[in-house]
């Protein structure tokens, strides 16, 4: 659905793109992961036709951006980081505007109206004027004019940005909804994010592509041996860090024993096996027959948050391969 | 087409969904009935004189009221043209809103068209209000029509094309404020550009007497219709959508 090649964007002094590569999968919900001023704007500005790229080619629903803007953009719809919401305008005049503007009319403007409200959840504000709009409505009045058109593409530029929780989790469910009809591609800096909503991850830094994959692969990948958060609780009497900590590195298949928290008498471990190696049930009876309790097991799965810091990290000091940095070193 | 007009709906809603347009309006109305007062009381006044002295004096409405009004409504507009225009786009980029044009199926010539004829006809409709006034002539005299539809065709050529410059302008910057400065500076020396005649007779004088929108402005006052004068108006209207268009490709490019 969208085919992005060698993409570079130069403005006068700095390269906010430098030579993008990456394809997108009809139906897909995909995050574009990265920090602050890493291109995610930039890139999503070039495939909505707002402004051309310098080098490479982008194709949107086998549409050139440069070559048929026009078509492209009868197939995209998007939601820039600020909605643009015209404040003067009330809510039905808004749709209907953008509506007209996106090439509906008549019934079929109505019906399309009808139906994004109902779906943004917008019905009840209808004839509200957009300036006195609450923060989360804003969003959602956006999200109805990204999508009013029924575009085969949606873009949505940091759609969570600034909502609170609630309205953070209402989007997301939004979001997650509307795959399968759309292609998304929704940027954002928040990792939670990217995990909950998104099927694949696109992350780039500095403007450069730092790893594109399925996010299960993603974490996958980069776990290689598998970790375990383990907390032991004292039965008997006190427990003795350095003994836990020696009975636990004697088990059979678990290559590493690092102290983490001591917390109400309870002491917290992180324990890395050895690749391959499931040392779960050997765990638990190791740490009763010792005379103690086990409070807690389970799998520290690696969040985002630390592949995106050991990815990003990989890229600025050496340049290494993402994948070579891999595992919970 | 159709998005021309998409786009004009939209910019008139806003001109009369916020007071821009009943405040040009009322601005307009109070200084252009002033002005025609003024031309009708010193009209009636030379009447009764010329009376009281028993001589015949050429009483024509149309050299004595009408033109006078239209030639100040004239300058009155260079005051209108950039408080309609300054928002136009510089609106559009302060606020973002500005991504959701350039991102519908929508050409940039389209937008810029349908913005420039929302802003003429705000311009026309506050000219109306001026019509009113003369109209009250035909109550109590017999003006010559035909003088007046030129002279209002004319007002209407010259703010076309000075809209149109002030919609290049309003591309230029985020800020309103600025927008409207430079275009009302525009205005302004467009104006007196024909003042330099009165001292000079260089060629670089004839140029600028030229350029002046009062030059041109005249002979339509007079009700004169020559077509010298409606080409140089159609001629700026066309320059300053160009440059409109140019300005618009090159944001693109820098954004």
């Amino acid at each position: 659905m969208i085919q992005v090649e060698g993409l570079t964007k130069r403005y006068a002094r700095t390269v906010a793109v430098d030579n993008i590569s990456f394809s997108v999968e009809k139906g897909k919900i995909v995050g574009f992961l990265g920090p602050n001023g890493a291109g995610k704007t930039t890139t999503m500005r070039v495939l909505t036709c707002f402004m051309p790229p310098t080098e490479g080619t982008a194709r949107v629903a086998g549409f050139d951006v440069m070559q048929q803007p026009l078509e492209v953009k009868k197939r995209v719809g998007y939601l820039p980081e600020n909605p643009p919401l015209y404040p003067e305008m009330e809510v039905v005049e808004y749709l209907e505007f953008v509506g007209r503007l996106k090439g509906l009319q008549g019934s079929e403007l109505k019906r399309r109206m009808g139906e994004v409200s109902e779906r943004c959840a917008i019905t009840d504000v209808q004839g509200k004027l957009l300036s006195k709009l609450s923060r989360g409505y804003r969003q959602r009045v956006g999200l109805a004019q990204a999508i009013i058109h029924n575009p085969d593409v949606l873009i949505l530029d940091e759609p969570t940005a600034g909502l609170d929780p609630k309205q953070i989790n209402e989007t997301r469910k939004l979001i997650k909804g509307l795959a399968g009809d759309h292609t998304i591609i929704l940027s954002t800096h928040i990792l939670p994010e990217v995990e909950q909503t998104c099927e694949d991850v696109i992350i780039i830094n500095r403007g450069r592509l730092v790893a594109t994959d399925s996010v299960e692969n993603l974490t996958h990948r980069l776990r290689g041996a598998e970790v375990l958060a383990v907390e032991v609780a004292p039965r008997d009497g006190p427990l003795e860090e350095a003994e836990v900590q020696g009975r636990l590195a004697g088990i059979e298949g678990v290559s590493r024993v690092e102290f983490r928290e001591g917390h109400n008498g309870r002491l917290r471990f992180e324990v890395e096996t050895a690749p391959g190696r499931s040392v779960r049930g050997d765990l638990a009876r190791a740490v009763v027959e010792a005379g103690w309790d086990l409070h807690e097991l389970h799998a520290a799965a690696m969040s985002l948050e630390e592949i995106f810091l050991q990815l990003t990290a990989a890229e600025n000091e050496a340049g290494e391969t993402p994948a070579g940095e891999g595992g919970a070193a | 087409m159709r998005n021309v007009l998409v786009i004009c709906r939209k910019e008139l809603n806003s001109y009369f969904a916020s007071p821009i347009a009943y405040g040009l309006m009322a601005f307009f109305a109070a200084i252009a009935g002033y002005f025609f007062y003024v031309a009708t009381a010193i009209f009636v006044a030379r009447g009764m004189e010329s009376q009281m002295m028993g001589r015949s004096f050429p009483m024509d409405v149309n050299e004595w009221v009408i033109r006078p009004v239209l030639m100040n409504v004239s300058v009155i507009g260079l005051f209108l043209i950039p408080m309609i225009t300054m928002r136009l786009f510089a609106e559009e980029k302060r606020s973002g809103t500005i991504e959701l044009l350039a991102t519908s199926p929508v050409r940039d010539v389209e937008i810029i068209i349908g913005k420039w004829l929302a802003a003429v006809i705000l311009y026309a409709s506050i000219l109306a209000i001026s019509a009113l006034d003369i109209a009250v002539l035909f109550l109590y005299g017999e003006p010559d029509l035909k003088p007046i539809l030129v002279g209002f065709l004319g007002l209407l050529l010259q703010g076309a094309g000075l809209l149109a410059i002030g919609t290049f302008l309003s591309t230029l910057t985020k800020n309103q404020i600025i927008a409207g400065t430079a275009t009302f500076a525009v205005c302004l020396l467009l104006w007196v550009f024909d003042w330099i005649t009165a001292y000079e007779t260089s060629t670089w004088a004839k140029v600028m007497s030229y350029m002046s929108v009062v030059t041109h402005f005249e002979s339509f006052a007079k009700g004169v219709m020559d077509s010298k004068d409606a080409i140089y108006f159609i001629t700026v209207a066309f320059f300053g959508l160009f440059l409109t268009a140019r300005s618009l490709e090159s944001l693109r490019w820098r954004a």
